[in-house]
């Protein structure tokens, strides 16, 4: 398991960009950061080296009594969203501290992971691009069906993992390798190549390749 | 939303000329075959302006060896090196598709008058 530091952050929306030598690049822009330490989790007390990261302040009639509680520890405001971040050392992090979009650099290759977007519960087709079948030719209410599903007497059963209907997307989602555009430190913002999981507004984590 | 239309607006091309459908106008794009750089002249007819921030684009059609031959450039494009503006056509619809099925005399575009 690589053990590397990230970012929590916003999906703003997408748009098109020109890069430097011309060429057409769709991009997704991020909101991301600035994420205080929260807790600091080290190997002699939880057995793990890990930091635990806030986003999207909140009103604090929004939090309940224990939330409250373990985050006034940090000294700073209540968080909608915490999120924990192993790492190899926290030697030189402090509660409080403020994880900006820094850490990053254009042209590196990042981890991003968000929600998908719902589809509720959808058929084969649509789920796992199955054909389908014919539309004429003698077919009766058998259009979008998956066919048959498994064998005979052997194996009297239908195999683990066979592809059928079900609830499509609202499942987490990473994608890997994702290249960042350009860094704006001023704003809080990444701008990343390419699409990102969930919705406009949804909630991304950005974490370093590993 | 803002910050996307401020990462768009740094990506615009401010120096390209306002035409409009119907305007006869001469591009000139810049094409990089391998290390060398060389600008290739694009004049014809302008079909359409898409309109938009960086996905903004426009058609230009010319008649090439009796071939219609059409191009689509994004507006905001930095191969693009500029846009002449050789005349002013007169037309009354912003999308002047109906120029693919004429030939010859009745493809000509009325040309606006100064004094009009």
């Amino acid at each position: 398991m690589p053990k590397k530091l990230g970012i929590l952050g916003k999906k703003l929306g997408m748009t098109r960009i020109f890069k430097d030598d011309g060429s057409v690049c769709c991009v997704t822009v991020i909101q991301a950061g600035p994420c205080p330490v929260m807790q600091i989790k080290t190997q002699d007390k939880e057995g793990y080296n890990a930091l635990q990261l806030g986003y999207d302040a909140i009103a604090e009639r929004k939090v309940n009594k224990p939330m409250k509680g373990h985050m006034a520890k940090a000294g700073k405001d209540l968080y909608r969203h915490l999120r924990e971040f192993p790492i190899d050392g926290v030697d030189g992090y402090e509660l409080g501290q403020e994880i900006t979009v820094d850490i990053f650099s254009a042209g590196e290759k990042v981890k991003v992971t968000g929600t998908s977007k719902g589809k509720g519960f959808q058929g084969v087709m649509k789920r796992h691009n199955f054909s389908g079948s014919r539309a004429s030719h003698g077919a009766e209410k058998v259009h979008r069906v998956p066919g048959s599903i498994g064998n005979a007497t052997y194996p009297g059963r239908v195999w683990k993992n066979k592809k059928m209907p079900g609830q499509m997307g609202n499942a987490r989602v990473t994608l890997s390798n994702v290249e960042i555009i350009d860094v704006r430190p001023e704003d809080n913002v990444l701008v990343v190549k390419g699409q990102v999981p969930g919705p406009n507004n949804g909630f991304v984590m950005i974490r370093k390749n590993g | 939303m803002d910050i996307i239309k401020q990462i768009e607006s740094e990506h615009l091309r401010l120096d390209i000329p306002e035409f409009k459908a119907g305007d006869t106008v001469k591009v000139h794009y810049r094409i990089v075959e391998g290390e060398k750089e060389r600008i290739q002249v694009f004049q014809g007819a302008v079909l359409r302006r898409r309109r938009g921030t960086t996905n903004a684009s426009f058609t230009v059609r010319k008649i090439s060896d009796g071939v219609g031959v059409e191009r689509v450039f994004p507006t905001n494009s930095p191969f693009i090196d500029n846009v002449e503006i050789v005349s002013e056509g007169k037309v009354r619809r912003s999308r002047i598709y109906y120029l693919r099925n004429l030939r010859g005399k009745a493809a000509r575009i009325k040309s606006k008058q100064i004094w009009e």
